[in-house]
């Protein structure tokens, strides 16, 4: 399922959360990445058809985001995981997944029954499928969350920063998840962890201000910050020109890693740029550009 | 929405509080309608006025003793299982989870509205079949006759009852909409049900004829009224016949269809956030 926006835009009262959004999204894995209050989540929230948009276009597998009954006949073909999934505490993860599946037009009991079974099992929650998730962990709400929104087998799956608050091997298992959906299906993913996105996706949309900043092949968004990538090694203070993305404790000194448009000490060496140097690079240009070029970010050549 | 409602009754049965709030509703019915009152019978302390009280438990009063309760303490128990319904969704952040499942907004609302209509008429049905066990008991022990209410009385008493009980939820349902929670709207209409009511008929309207009238258009004087109607003792509280039997009915539906409409219509137009 394709997804294409043009010129969408979302105001709640005074405040305006996406500025003429374009966008187009193929089929496979997509990455959205961004600060917080970039705008993502409620991107999200439009294409799942929770939020109507005040504005523009918004077209999923052909349909018209905008109309209520487009907004119907999307979410019939979309597995969607909010940021802040809300469970049912009374219920067990069986129970839950089994009430969604009948929401999600699942008639015949018995296919249902089978594919909660099998879905449990695909996010390992089998052995506790019939306790309440009163007292479930992040991680296991979490993954009560991306089997329910893989019931119905959707075309669409859209999921709002995934892996916040998990730990590094949940993180790992999540994305591995992730990625092992997307095949056949388009798999939506917003993050503003830029090693979720490097992990799992050819493309990527990154969003500032309710702007999109840039799109294109992930490989891309690091040549960003060619050129603007620095090593300093200093016993003293932080560099205080750029941002510093890392700084490692060493004999000789501290070594920070630096993202600045200018070399940010004399002694600053240049290094081959990360995704996530690429970012922080691109972020930067984007806050210091009056406007932003519409359609994204040009990339030099 | 047939979906939406097999999918909402599962949610209801699953609660804990669902369960919790039935089993109060019959004691508080039992405790007040027939165990109390037979004690002060049984050991005498209600004097001349004992044959009276006798009467008033056995089984041809089954209608008026079993809906008595509904006016304000068994009321509220259907708005506080009505702001669970509905309101939970709020507190727990799942109306999204459930708004993004296929359903639309009006189906999903439907789906709650007949699932409470259902809870709401389990919770009549075992007013009266609890209010029938005890009559029965009652009427085994003191050797009284027992003379059951016709059938037709007793369909239009269990009506009734239901349509008291879901004007309560519809209140219930409309405050959680629009408070967008449940310990606020459930406090509000306690407020409302328990005190405001009771300062309005007790306080207010002996001393100010214009809020006399003004009881005469409310849902709680109106469903004391209906209560009445059947029977219900006028020592209850929330029940008198400050108007009939069929204006209640009347105006309690209205009330009914006007809670349900206007919170159709807010979740329909607001934002879920």
């Amino acid at each position: 399922m394709d997804i294409q926006t043009t010129g969408l835009t979302r105001r709640f009262g005074k405040v305006t959360a996406l500025h003429s959004v374009d966008l187009a999204i193929p089929g496979g894995m997509y990455g959205l990445l961004g600060a917080n209050g970039a705008g993502k989540t409620t991107l999200m929230r439009i294409l799942a058809g929770v939020l109507p948009p005040s504005g523009g276009q918004v077209r999923v597998g052909g349909h018209d985001l905008t109309t209520s009954a487009g907004r119907l006949a999307v979410q019939r073909r979309l597995g969607y995981l909010p940021q802040d999934l809300g469970l049912y505490p009374d219920l067990s993860p069986r129970e839950f997944l089994d009430y969604v599946g009948l929401l999600k037009g699942l008639d015949d009991t018995r296919a249902r029954h089978r594919q909660v079974d099998e879905l449990l099992e695909l996010v390992a929650l089998t052995e506790v499928a019939g306790r309440r998730m009163k007292g479930f962990s992040g991680g296991m709400r979490r993954r009560v969350g991306i089997a329910q929104a893989l019931l119905g087998d959707p075309a669409l799956i859209v999921v709002d920063e995934p892996t916040a608050g998990l730990d590094p091997e949940e993180r790992v298992r999540f994305r591995t998840l992730l990625a092992g959906l997307a095949g056949h299906r388009t798999v939506l993913l917003s993050t503003h962890i830029v090693e979720d996105v490097a992990q799992t996706c050819q493309h990527a949309a990154v969003m500032a201000g309710g702007r999109v900043v840039y799109t294109g092949m992930v490989t891309d968004l690091v040549r960003v910050g060619e050129g603007a990538t620095w090593e300093v090694t200093s016993s003293g203070p932080a560099p205080t020109v750029g941002v510093v993305v890392s700084a490692i404790s060493r004999t000789d000194g501290t070594h920070y890693r630096v993202v600045s448009s200018s070399r940010p000490s004399p002694d600053a060496v240049p290094v081959p740029p990360s995704l996530e140097d690429g970012y922080v690079a691109l972020m930067q240009r984007a806050s210091a550009r009056a406007h932003t070029v519409p359609g994204g970010l040009r990339l030099p050549s | 929405m047939w979906a939406s409602w097999q999918a909402e009754a599962i949610k209801m049965v699953r609660r804990p509080g669902t369960w919790l709030l039935l089993t109060v509703a019959v004691v508080l019915s039992l405790v007040f309608t027939y165990l109390a009152p037979y004690a002060a019978y049984a050991d005498g302390s209600g004097g001349v006025l004992s044959d009276r009280a006798l009467d008033a438990l056995l089984p041809d009063r089954l209608v008026g003793n079993s809906i008595g309760g509904l006016p304000v303490f068994i009321g509220a128990i259907a708005l506080i299982l009505a702001v669970l319904t509905v309101g939970a969704e709020y507190a727990w952040g799942t109306w999204k989870t459930l708004l993004t499942q296929g359903p639309s907004r009006l189906a999903v609302y439907l789906g709650k509205l007949l699932v409470l209509a259902a809870a709401t008429l389990v919770l009549v049905l075992t007013l009266f079949a609890v209010g029938a066990l005890a009559s029965l008991l009652i009427a085994v022990a003191e050797s009284q006759p027992v003379h059951w209410p016709a059938v037709g009385d007793l369909a239009l008493g269990i009506g009734s009852g239901w349509l008291i009980s879901m004007v309560w939820a519809g209140f219930g349902v409309l405050l959680a909409v629009l408070l967008r929670g449940v310990a606020l709207p459930i406090g509000l209409g306690l407020v409302w049900l328990l005190a405001v009511q009771n300062l309005l008929a007790a306080v207010a309207a002996p001393i100010l004829d214009w809020v006399a009238e003004l009881q005469k258009g409310l849902p709680g004087p109106n469903a004391g009224a209906l209560a009445a109607a059947f029977g219900a003792g006028s020592d209850t509280p929330g029940v008198a016949a400050v108007v009939g039997g069929g204006q209640a009915a009347v105006v309690l539906a209205g009330y009914l269809l006007g809670f349900v409409l206007l919170a159709g219509a807010y979740l329909h137009r607001r934002d879920i956030l």
